[in-house]
């Protein structure tokens, strides 16, 4: 206790000012206590962990088989269909020519390095984590455009879920489910879906007042105004999470890899374990072009959504 | 007017807007004022002690400052805006009372209502505005469409179905509004100073627009104004707001006659008297005919000038619409009717 007390100098403190070593170090658990703590919450959780794991795993065995089939679907179609199908998408959702020829351009390049398998992997679990994101997170974004309860409960969980390193979490769910694909899919879907809540949210809240009472007084309830005037006007809104949702799935694809999801980041995984710069620099390049494509086109169909807003005389 | 002309009756309505209203209350009926209120209970004095009879097929006006309660009065009509006491009667039914399934029937059935901002649906096209309040009634869509259609062509917006809000100007905009409102055949409609967004030759023709639907629908309308022009020209009886207090409720002629105290005072004393006042609110009740020229009762003191600039020296008699004589006028009285009046509250000098 007395060495401490050199920090300051001997002559400057009193013998009372000695006692209180917690001012110097911080009065932290004791090591074996904190080991202790540290067991019991890792054993209860393995415990937790080895009861209901197979159920857990079971109750994601649809999901499982949707993701799988929705794999080999984009694996066995022949890839003249995937291309023609991709250009479709592109049309419809951006109408522009520009869009079209880039995506041409880069399922060919992507197909002729020899990437195509992993980018239909790649694609299939974008697709399902980003389907799986909206079909909960705009019914969550509605009920917290609701009720400032829910807004107040739900905004610190989100908050967690974007900030806390996908390590962390990639712990617990790896010892409940294993290496797979689930598991890869959930990772990604944490990490991807708070956008699109935030952002159905704030769609729905920033409707204008006056709208909504006009909808009030001609005694329109609940499910009518939200159907009818709430989501419509909020749906440019709501789309720009959808976009942010995809573009946020497709950075996680490289940290689901390491637990086991196929596709374009498994490479960039083994190229940065082996200094591998062309392999990284191809795949890493694949998941860009995805991320391009989808981002430009979402981004050009939401704005065509609100084309009505920009076509006024006054 | 007889008791059954009256459509809406509001009793002893107040409303106290902040988080210790049922307190403020009763500091408020002890009679605190808007200000000391703030102050000491943090609340606003939103309406106080409003008592107001509105007769059936007329238009009444609200009229008042920004701030002074019209706003928040006319949403206690359909409770966008509840009351913290004070009973509604509409036909006799307290509608402060419906529960919310009740309240919607009410409002889809019986009021309906036209916004300052217009607060048409931005992405819904013009038919689909005006069809609003039927289609959410799940009325059948080939009848709503009919009867918006009906109704946009009543406003003069043939041809313009398939635009959307934004496509259109301000004074078109307000036309959907107002067909909107219509579209539901609701015997009250409100009227949030649904012109004083749009220029004056455009206000002035939506007035007109109103007036002709007026005379043919015989509504009973609510109608919110900070313009008093506008207030004497369409309306049937003008209440006034002062800070949520009711300061005078009466005939447009007497409004601009006998001024209840200096707040009506200031609002009239800009106004063209000559061109509002009707002769019969000045002149002498008779029954013989003078040698002067014979005018109308409703002529505004602007007309009898006219008709007495030929010959000053005589007095214009005056007869009302069924050609019966009911008085006439001189000169000097025309003189003193342009003159303002003091309010009563003061002392009247001169």
């Amino acid at each position: 206790m007395i060495t401490t007390s050199n920090r300051g100098g001997d002559h400057f403190f009193n013998e009372g000012f000695l006692m209180m070593d917690w001012f110097f170090k911080f009065p932290d658990m004791s090591r074996s206590d904190l080991r202790e703590f540290k067991k019991s919450v890792d054993f209860a959780f393995t415990d937790f962990s080895r009861t209901y794991g197979e159920n857990i795993e079971n109750f994601f065995e649809p999901l499982l088989m949707f993701l799988v089939s929705f794999e080999k679907f984009f694996i066995n179609t022949p890839w003249p269909f995937i291309v023609l199908g991709m250009l479709i998408f592109a049309w419809i959702g951006s109408r522009s020519i520009l869009i079209v020829i880039g995506t041409f351009l880069s399922f060919m390049l992507i197909g002729y390095f020899g990437m195509w398998e992993d980018t239909m992997s790649t694609l299939a679990i974008i697709l399902v984590a980003t389907f799986l994101c909206i079909s909960i997170g705009i019914p969550v974004g509605i009920a917290m455009a609701r009720s400032n309860k829910v807004q107040a409960t739900i905004v610190p969980i989100l908050d967690i879920m974007q900030t806390i390193p996908s390590f962390v979490y990639l712990i617990p769910v790896v010892m409940l489910l294993g290496i797979g694909k689930v598991p890869g899919l959930i990772a990604v879907c944490i990490y991807a879906i708070p956008p699109i809540v935030r952002l159905t949210n704030l769609g729905i809240r920033l409707v204008d007042k006056d709208i909504l009472e006009a909808s009030d007084s001609f005694g329109a309830n609940y499910w009518q105004k939200l159907f009818g005037v709430q989501i419509p006007l909020a749906l440019p809104t709501i789309f720009a999470g959808v976009n942010q949702t995809i573009m946020m799935a497709l950075a996680m694809v490289v940290i689901a890899s390491m637990i086991g999801v196929k596709g374009l980041g498994l490479p960039v995984l083994q190229a940065v374990s082996n200094q591998y710069l062309a392999l990284g620099l191809m795949n890493g390049l694949a998941i860009v072009v995805l991320a391009i494509i989808f981002d430009r086109v979402t981004q050009k169909f939401g704005l065509r959504m609100q084309k009505y807003r920009n076509n006024g005389k006054d | 007017m007889s008791k059954n002309d009256i459509l809406i009756k509001i009793n002893q309505l107040y409303k106290i807007f902040g988080h210790n209203s049922i307190e403020a209350l009763d500091l408020v009926k002890d009679g605190m004022g808007k200000d000391e209120l703030l102050e000491k209970s943090n609340c606003v004095l939103g309406l106080n002690n409003i008592n107001l009879d509105i007769n059936r097929a007329k238009i009444q006006v609200i009229m008042g400052l920004s701030g002074s309660g019209k706003s928040t009065l006319i949403r206690h009509l359909n409770r966008l805006i509840e009351p913290t006491s004070g009973e509604i009667l509409v036909n006799n039914e307290d509608i402060i009372s419906l529960s919310p399934k009740q309240l919607v029937q009410f409002r889809q059935n019986n009021m309906s209502m036209v916004f300052q901002k217009f607060a048409l649906f931005p992405h819904k096209t013009v038919l689909h505005n005006v069809g609003y309040g039927l289609a959410i009634q799940n009325i059948a869509k080939d009848e709503w469409i009919e009867k918006a259609t009906r109704w946009i062509s009543r406003v003069g917006l043939d041809g313009y179905e398939f635009y959307y809000p934004g496509q259109l100007s301000g004074g078109m905009q307000q036309r959907v509004g107002l067909a909107r409102a219509l579209s539901t055949d609701a015997e009250i409609l409100l009227m949030d100073e649904a012109f004083s967004a749009l220029d004056p030759l455009i206000r002035s023709e939506m007035q007109n627009i109103l007036l002709d639907l007026q005379n043919e629908l015989h509504k009973t309308i609510i109608f919110i104004t900070h313009d008093l022009d506008e207030a004497l020209k369409i309306g049937d009886r003008i209440a006034i707001l002062k800070d949520g207090s009711m300061v005078q409720d009466s005939g447009p002629q007497e409004i601009i006659m006998n001024p209840a105290d200096d707040y009506v005072s200031d609002f009239i004393k800009d106004i063209n008297r000559a061109r509002v006042i009707e002769v019969r609110s000045i002149m002498t009740p008779t029954s013989t005919k003078s040698t002067g020229p014979v005018a109308q009762e409703s002529m505004v003191l602007e007309d009898i000038l006219q008709i007495m600039s030929k010959d000053p020296s005589k007095p214009v008699t005056i007869e009302n619409s069924k050609g019966k004589i009911t008085g006439k006028i001189e000169i000097g009285n025309l003189i003193e009717g342009m003159k303002r009046p003091k309010s009563q509250g003061t002392n009247i000098t001169g």
